[in-house]
């Protein structure tokens, strides 16, 4: 197989997904560890449902693991199959670990010979694969984050700790502190600042088993905050997604960036 | 060496003395369950106060060697509450709380009145939390409220459905306490 091929075709379907009714995420093994080292395991897929792997697996070239001491660690028995992606993580620190896959990349169109061409890639590979004098050239960025947050021992916080590029959800209330019947609290940030007005939906797992999504509609204050109020028990998806125009890429006018975490809530 | 045994037989004689009413006794039934595949129950016992933080450990059995599915403490998160208000920033073992995981039956625990778990509550309403999980089991949790200080005995109880029978909790009358 063609790692280098397979790969593009992840990101083409994880990139724009959010913008269809796919859904992007990872599902953890659980949320909270204890002992020496347990071992986290992890399914990343794409699909119409919760959380079902029913569609495309989520590529994995992109994973970035942040451990509890702020230093990124390599997941370990990769590996990825027709409707999912599977890897392992020791978790050797105590602490909260950041689980993420970040798809950063670029989307271009312009007209050659009269044709529509349309092209996906790193922002890197735009010099060099399209012509410097493409007429009706359209470039956008896009900046993906699909994550899930797991706790060996006590919840904390160096690991959450943002990286200032595309939406990122910070805890208020401990992303891995989360209690069926109680409130929580997160801040959303796009570059590193809290962002007003995001529209923020909310969908529990286990779609299949209920006749509609029971999707929550949220929206952040002036703050970047927003509360999320849990009924029942269980791994809820969280997603979000803005468009501005602030991008670096030379010759992009605009910028798409999306967020999808999983966060698990547990019963009282 | 007399020096020490005499220490030890005076430290019996004032245990002996000490089993009085002024002592927290707690009770906590295991109950016998008819399934396929028993394992002991997980169980913790704890003071929380209004706000749910825990202000005193009272107890915690789980499986203390290593098996073949890893350490005992590998399923101390099972028991959820113990573990969000209090496990997860113990070292475990911890003295005098944990202990290995015990059969079904009643099971006595008597408290010194002096030990500072209790001497130093402030007043207030607290409850008394009996959670117990069970592998490839449930899970239950009791919780049984009273008030601090108070000048007459106080005996709580409460029955489990699945995961913990009959739960009894006696705290002496402050009256007894300030005699001392």
């Amino acid at each position: 197989m063609n790692r280098l091929v397979f790969s593009f075709l992840m990101l083409l379907v994880a990139v724009p997904s959010t913008s269809f009714a796919h859904k992007v995420w990872l599902l953890p093994s659980q949320t909270v560890f204890s002992g020496p080292e347990p071992w986290l395991t992890v399914d990343a897929a794409v699909s119409n449902d919760l959380f079902y792997f029913n569609h495309f697996p989520l590529g994995l070239d992109n994973l970035v693991v942040v451990a509890p001491d702020g230093t990124q660690v390599e997941a370990e028995n990769k590996s990825t199959g027709k409707y999912r992606s599977v890897f392992d993580l020791p978790l050797t620190q105590q602490g909260t670990y950041r689980v993420a896959v970040v798809n950063n990349g670029a989307f271009a169109s312009w007209e050659e010979n009269g044709k529509r061409r349309r092209w996906r890639g790193s922002a890197d590979a735009i010099a060099s694969e399209i012509p410097a004098d493409a007429s009706n050239l359209r470039i956008s960025e896009s900046v993906g984050r699909v994550e899930t947050f797991v706790t060996n021992g006590a919840p904390t916080e160096e690991s959450l700790q943002p990286t200032g590029v595309g939406i990122e959800l910070l805890p208020v209330t401990h992303p891995n502190d989360l209690y069926a019947g109680e409130t929580a609290t997160f801040r959303f940030l796009v570059n590193g600042k809290p962002a007003k007005d995001l529209e923020i939906s909310v969908v529990q797992g286990g779609t299949r088993y209920r006749n509609s999504q029971e999707e929550q509609q949220l929206k952040t204050n002036e703050n970047g905050e927003f509360e999320v109020a849990f009924g029942d028990a269980g791994m809820y998806w969280i997603e979000t997604s803005h468009q501005d125009e602030q991008t670096k890429i030379e010759r992009a006018s605009s910028r798409r960036m999306s967020y999808a975490g999983t966060l698990e809530v547990l019963p009282q | 060496m007399l020096k020490r045994i005499l220490l030890i037989v005076g430290v019996a004689l004032f245990s002996v003395g000490r089993a009085r009413s002024e002592d927290w006794q707690a009770s906590v039934e295991i109950p016998r369950l008819s399934v396929s595949e028993y394992h002991r129950p997980y169980v913790a016992m704890w003071i929380q106060d209004e706000k749910r933080k825990c202000v005193a450990n009272l107890a915690v059995w789980y499986q203390q060697t290593r098996s073949g599915e890893g350490e005992g403490t590998k399923w101390l998160p099972d028991l959820r509450q113990w573990w969000r208000r209090s496990g997860r920033s113990l070292q475990m073992p911890v003295d005098g709380i944990s202990g290995a995981t015990r059969p079904a039956g009643k099971h006595e625990l008597t408290f010194d009145d002096q030990d500072n778990r209790f001497s130093g509550l402030s007043a207030g309403k607290y409850s008394v939390v009996v959670e117990a999980s069970r592998e490839v089991g449930g899970r239950e949790l009791i919780e049984l409220p009273f008030t601090w200080p108070s000048d007459k005995p106080q005996k709580l109880s409460a029955s489990g459905k699945e995961e913990l029978g009959e739960i009894t909790f006696v705290i002496p009358a402050t009256e007894s306490l300030s005699q001392n």
